[in-house]
């Protein structure tokens, strides 16, 4: 019965088992090994279908795709987990995108830029954080809320227009190269995945994230600090978007109102593929760093076949229903069978 | 309880009014009927996405993909009227329809029979769907001249001072109305919404009936697909890019609860030209039109706030957010 480990849908009851299979099957029949499978398979297509694929050069560039986008699913993926959703991420980016623009022009330096992108995206996690937890509303229309109220100010700041003139320097965060082909986003995007990990799946507020994403009145009966905790996630998730929004404008060089648009859902969809329960309570950051991989392959090997970005998404949406129902249908077929 | 609700459309209608009142001191003529009738046919799309929605939210799930069936079903008319001119109004309407509800049979299949969470259901078709508009117009638009004069001049038609457009809008108002109180279907999505558990033993099928609520949205979307596309006289890819968000934020100022069960037409209804009124009235007095967006967050943030409050005055939201828990699990298990 290894039905039980399989963390793609939490739609169902616990069902423990008199005797868990071996630790191998359960291994092996996890939602993280499929999705590494089609990764894999993906890679190996891809390799086949474009002769420019398997190049260092190539797939450097290929991790400019998800990179930004992962950094920001980390910590939304530990948001969903606890049973909440930020869909004001890429707003957060627009908004400390304008004001690094802002401050750009009146000619600051790239450490006050990068202060000030980091502090507007801590203070709109600070105020998402605040209505959710402080003022004990649902998250989902808190962030459609935010969403717009972030996004609409940087409307009313830029209107019509962009920023440009930024420090040359500051274009080593989206543009900079550590070592070889290894960018300075790819090297921080392995450090977060290290240091989400440890965060989730190592220490006690890990822990905690977990109990009240699977019971938040258990949760709360056991003496964990439910509000502080979300409290906690929403900064963390508007801190990661700060710095995705470094990265980003610092890649691209110019700000518009309407950077990163769609990207909440880019984001939640990757959480989701990566095995991250919707209904909260369970998931893994290996998963989410998985499917972080597969959609910036996928969109990139569709980038070389010449598919254009809009039919990309139909197999970003597709991956997205069919990585969750797939299970979920084989273990109805499966149900069925043992009748 | 029907008190409290009457209050707070009430309430809405009156700052509504306020509002409306406030704007003329800074540009006469905004309060003048020809003015407010306009209001109602720019804002008469929005209120239909907002019925389908409110619908679906009711049933405690939510649709992110009307935007995007409204664009593919947009499209998909467009370029059949501009391929055969011949067709007459009717069938072009009637496949509209046909078309959305079967983007909405889709959405309501993947929740109901595979039992996937309805935002990540949306969220993937309603990249697909627009993805699905691109693939069948190759990108191109469908221009006013490519479509016939009746295709596009149906619903400007003026029929007793207002026009077609607005009395659909207000024809299906009636019909949701009517099918949300006095229907087996109707009463079945507030029970299904309210307290799933409640309505399993009532007899209620809670799947089933967010399936029909579903194929309503998608059918509603796909209508508006065709008046969309009427009313601006053109089709590419990206129309109604974002107006899902806009449709769920009329039916949160509208007092419709996000977790299910609660809300009114007339709340709908009211958020909707709530939005409309403050969209048309920036321009007339001279704030930039950019502001909009700030300013539906800021509105969208307070009516949560204020819808909050109010549920919690009850004291039942609690019990029913954890009754609702257990029977996902249940049913599921089952």
């Amino acid at each position: 019965m290894s039905d039980a480990s399989t963390t793609a849908s939490r739609s169902e009851k616990r069902i423990i088992p008199d005797r868990l299979s071996t630790p191998f099957k359960r291994v092996m029949a996890s939602w993280e090994v499929l999705l590494l499978g089609v990764a894999i398979a993906i890679f190996i297509f891809n390799s086949l279908a474009s002769p420019y694929f398997l190049d260092a050069w190539n797939l450097s560039d290929a991790t400019y795709n998800f990179t930004e986008k992962a950094m920001i699913a980390f910590a939304m993926a530990l948001l969903v987990i606890a049973g909440e959703i930020d869909l004001s991420v890429a707003a957060i980016i627009a908004l400390a995108s304008t004001a690094m623009g802002a401050a750009a022009q009146t000619g600051a330096g790239t450490p006050v830029l990068v202060a000030i992108g980091l502090g507007v995206g801590l203070a709109c996690g600070i105020f998402n954080g605040f209505l959710v937890s402080g003022m004990k509303l649902p998250s989902i229309v808190v962030t459609i809320g935010t969403m717009s109220l972030f996004r609409g100010i940087s409307y009313i700041v830029l209107g019509d227009q962009a920023y440009g003139n930024y420090p040359e320097d500051f274009a080593f965060f989206g543009q900079g190269y550590v070592v070889w082909v290894f960018s300075f986003e790819f090297v921080l995007f392995v450090l977060f995945a290290i240091a989400f990990s440890i965060l989730l799946h190592a220490t006690n507020f890990g822990r905690q994230v977990f109990t009240i994403g699977n019971n938040e009145f258990a949760a709360r009966f056991s003496g964990i600090p439910v509000e502080r905790v979300k409290f906690i996630l929403f900064m963390l998730t508007g801190l990661m978007s700060g710095i995705a929004a470094v990265c980003l404008t610092s890649r691209l060089g110019s700000t518009r109102p309407s950077i990163a648009q769609g990207w909440e859902l880019e984001v939640v969809t990757m959480v989701v593929l990566g095995g991250v329960s919707i209904l909260g309570g369970s998931g893994t950051i290996g998963g989410v760093v998985i499917a972080a991989f597969v959609m910036g392959l996928v969109t990139f090997g569709l980038g070389l076949l010449n598919v254009p970005g809009i039919v990309m998404s139909i197999f970003i949406g597709l991956l997205l229903i069919v990585t969750i129902a797939l299970p979920i249908v084989a273990r109805r077929l499966k149900a069925m069978g043992s009748k | 309880m029907s008190r409290l609700l009457k209050r707070r459309e009430t309430l809405l209608f009156v700052i509504i009014a306020i509002m409306i009142a406030g704007f003329a001191t800074r540009a006469t003529g905004f309060a003048t009927p020809a003015n407010l009738a306009n209001i109602l046919n720019d804002t008469a799309i929005l209120i239909i996405l907002a019925l389908a929605q409110m619908t679906v939210i009711l049933t405690k799930s939510i649709d992110l993909s009307v935007a995007a069936n409204l664009a593919f079903t947009g499209m998909a008319v467009a370029m059949l009227n501009a391929a055969y001119p011949d067709l007459p109004l009717v069938v072009l309407v009637l496949t509209a329809i046909a078309i959305g509800a079967a983007l909405g049979v889709i959405n309501g299949y993947l929740v109901w029979a595979l039992e996937i969470p309805p935002i990540v259901v949306t969220l993937g078709t309603l990249t697909i769907y627009r993805g699905m508009a691109f693939v069948l117009s190759g990108g191109a638009w469908v221009n006013a001249h490519q479509m016939t004069p009746i295709f596009l001049n149906a619903t400007r038609t003026v029929v007793l001072g207002l026009p077609v457009l607005s009395w659909i809008a207000i024809l299906i108002v009636a019909l949701v109305y009517v099918i949300l109180r006095h229907t087996p279907f109707g009463r079945a999505t507030y029970a299904a919404g309210g307290n799933p558990v409640a309505a399993v033993y009532a007899g209620i099928d809670v799947g089933w009936t967010r399936f029909l609520a579903f194929v309503l949205s998608g059918a509603l979307a796909g209508l508006s697909g065709y008046l969309w596309v009427a009313r601006y006289a053109v089709a590419y890819v990206e129309i109604a890019n974002g107006f899902e968000l806009d449709s769920v934020a009329a039916c949160v100022i509208g007092g419709i609860s996000i977790a299910g069960g609660v809300g009114t037409v007339a709340g709908a209804v009211l958020g909707s030209l709530f939005l409309g009124v403050i969209k048309n009235a920036l321009p007339v007095i001279g704030i930039s039109p950019f502001t909009q967006m700030a300013i539906s967050g800021t509105v969208i943030i307070l009516a949560v706030v204020f819808n909050a409050r109010r549920e919690r005055s009850r004291g039942r939201i609690i019990l029913r957010d954890q009754a609702a828990k257990e029977t996902d699990s249940e049913e599921l298990a089952a």
